[in-house]
């Protein structure tokens, strides 16, 4: 197996104005490894996705995919490079005027150029994966649950077998076993594809779950990592304090006294 | 005085820095518009929406038009004794300048809105970023079949529209204010030249490109969940409906 990360991030940095959201991420990502990146809301989790994936310009640093830089490709190099990645958004990100199989069709054959008829027959597939029939493709994503909405965006993530898998807080907004049901599928799709998986969340039970290694972004800044096996015993005030949900410790939350 | 001087600045520095991200914004969608992929599919479905969809309330907005027209050109030119120039007057009218006008601006209401509220529904939902990470560029599958769709479909319903105005005219003409039928389409028809007409769907087509851009360069930008969407929407009509008056002036300086 080559030594080369899959995803190497180095020195990212990103800024709105004056609030320095990115302050020189350094992160590895191996190949088929599952990596959870925890942390508060407005660490910095999704903007260092959102520049992973090209959805958003950094202002310094670099990012290489197999080794090659990805930052500062054109349009048309970084559509290609996008054929690598699947990404399962946090509120699905279903598109409300196709139906689901469209949905979940839509990689194929908008970004790949595939027949309708046999994108069609891959969507249905693929909802099979994560467990939905194929009368639910025929339907339109307002007319689902959050958890079946969830599941088909799983099911578009996976559609074009990608080489890495982005999830952003996939169980966010779920009850708990839809939660589970949801890591589950997430689990093994990640392993029946062999993909990559960079998660993003601050849900522990989904961390213990689905990932091989975890990091922790705090401020802007990977603040440990480590396998999961470790994280109950980090020897970091700030992860410790995070993954047990305490109030008290050295992560302070701004809240003004009532 | 000084803090005065600074707001004014700051007022005209954001116009033109707002007028700059605009500029490119039109100059990006017509790159696109020429190369490929070119999604056919989604043109058709826009040019059905903006277009057959468009018809029943710009043909009611024309007749009404053409009918008000005739009754206030004949009150008019009455006092002249020049009643018989009404034919003419409301054809030219329609054609030149009340059927662009009044059909862009009843575009602007409806489908302007409505691109704005689906693309900006789309951005803040991040349905905009999927298409991204589905390896399909957003701009041509959302701005571009828009775009396309709203420059060649005006010129048609304003077709439409010229038609149905003159026709109102001709309605009120002969069944209200006792104008012969024959002689009311003989003197429209002898008076009627190519370039009325032509004019009149060139500035259409100018005035679809920028109901569509503005509906697109709103919803696009649009931030900030149903409140962004809202006022993405109320920027696209206002917008539109004065950059359309705008370049009416504009357009007709140039043509005639």
């Amino acid at each position: 197996m080559s030594n080369i990360a899959k995803i190497a991030v180095r020195g990212l940095k990103k800024s709105f104005g004056t609030n320095l959201v990115l302050d020189g991420i350094d992160l590895d990502v191996a190949v088929s490894e599952s990596l959870v990146v925890i942390g508060g809301s407005g660490s910095g989790k999704s903007v260092m996705v959102k520049c992973i994936l090209g959805l958003m310009e950094p202002d310094a640093g670099s990012i290489k995919i197999e080794g090659q830089e990805v930052m500062g490709l054109s349009a048309r190099e970084r559509e290609r490079e996008m054929q690598k990645f699947g990404m399962l958004f946090q509120g699905s990100a279903l598109f409300d005027s196709l139906r689901v199989w469209e949905n979940v069709a839509f990689g194929l054959i908008q970004g790949r150029g595939m027949e309708r008829a046999r994108a069609r027959e891959i969507a249905l597939e693929k909802l099979a994966a994560v467990g939905l029939g194929p009368e639910v493709g025929d339907l339109r994503p307002a007319e689902l649950s959050g958890g079946m909405q969830k599941r088909v965006a799983l099911a578009r993530a996976i559609a074009a077998e990608p080489e890495i898998i982005i999830f952003d807080e996939p169980t966010t907004g779920l009850d708990p076993i839809m939660g589970d049901v949801i890591n589950d599928l997430i689990v093994k799709c990640v392993h029946d594809l062999g993909a990559t998986a960079v998660s993003i969340t601050h849900d522990m039970a989904s961390t213990r779950k689905i990932a091989d290694r975890v990091a922790m972004i705090y401020k802007g800044r990977i603040i440990w990592h480590g396998p999961v096996a470790n994280l109950e015993h980090s020897g970091n005030d700030y992860v410790d304090q995070f993954i047990h949900g305490r109030a008290e410790g050295p992560i302070k939350m701004e809240v003004r006294a009532l | 005085m000084l803090d005065f001087l600074a707001a004014v600045g700051r007022v005209f520095l954001s116009f033109l820095a707002a007028a700059g991200r605009l500029t490119l914004f039109a100059l990006n969608a017509i790159s696109h518009c020429v190369r490929p992929p070119i999604y056919l599919r989604l043109i058709g479905r826009q040019m059905v929406d903006i277009g057959y969809y468009s018809l029943p309330v710009v043909g009611l907005t024309a007749i009404f038009t053409g009918m008000v027209l005739a009754l206030q050109t004949h009150t008019g030119f009455q006092r002249f004794s020049a009643e018989s120039a009404v034919a003419t007057v409301v054809m030219l009218s329609m054609t030149r300048e009340l059927g662009p006008v009044i059909a862009a601006l009843m575009v602007a209401g409806r489908i302007g809105a409505a691109i704005a509220a689906e693309i900006g529904t789309m951005r803040v939902t991040d349905q905009i970023d999927a298409l991204s990470t589905l390896s399909t560029n957003p701009f041509k599958y959302l701005v571009v079949p828009r775009i396309i769709a709203g420059t060649v479909t005006l010129p048609f319903l304003v077709l439409v529209a010229d038609i149905i105005g003159v026709f109102g005219g001709f309605i009120v003409s002969t069944y209200k204010l006792g104008f012969n039928a024959a002689g009311y389409l003989g003197q429209t028809a002898d008076n009627l030249r190519s370039e009325d007409v032509v004019s009149g769907l060139i500035k259409a087509a100018v005035f679809g490109f920028i109901v569509a851009l503005m509906g697109c360069y709103t919803g696009y930008h649009s931030r900030g969940g149903a409140q962004g969407v809202g006022a993405a929407t109320t920027y696209a009509v206002v917008s539109a409906s004065i950059m359309i008056l705008l370049f009416d002036y504009v357009l007709t300086s140039v043509l005639f």
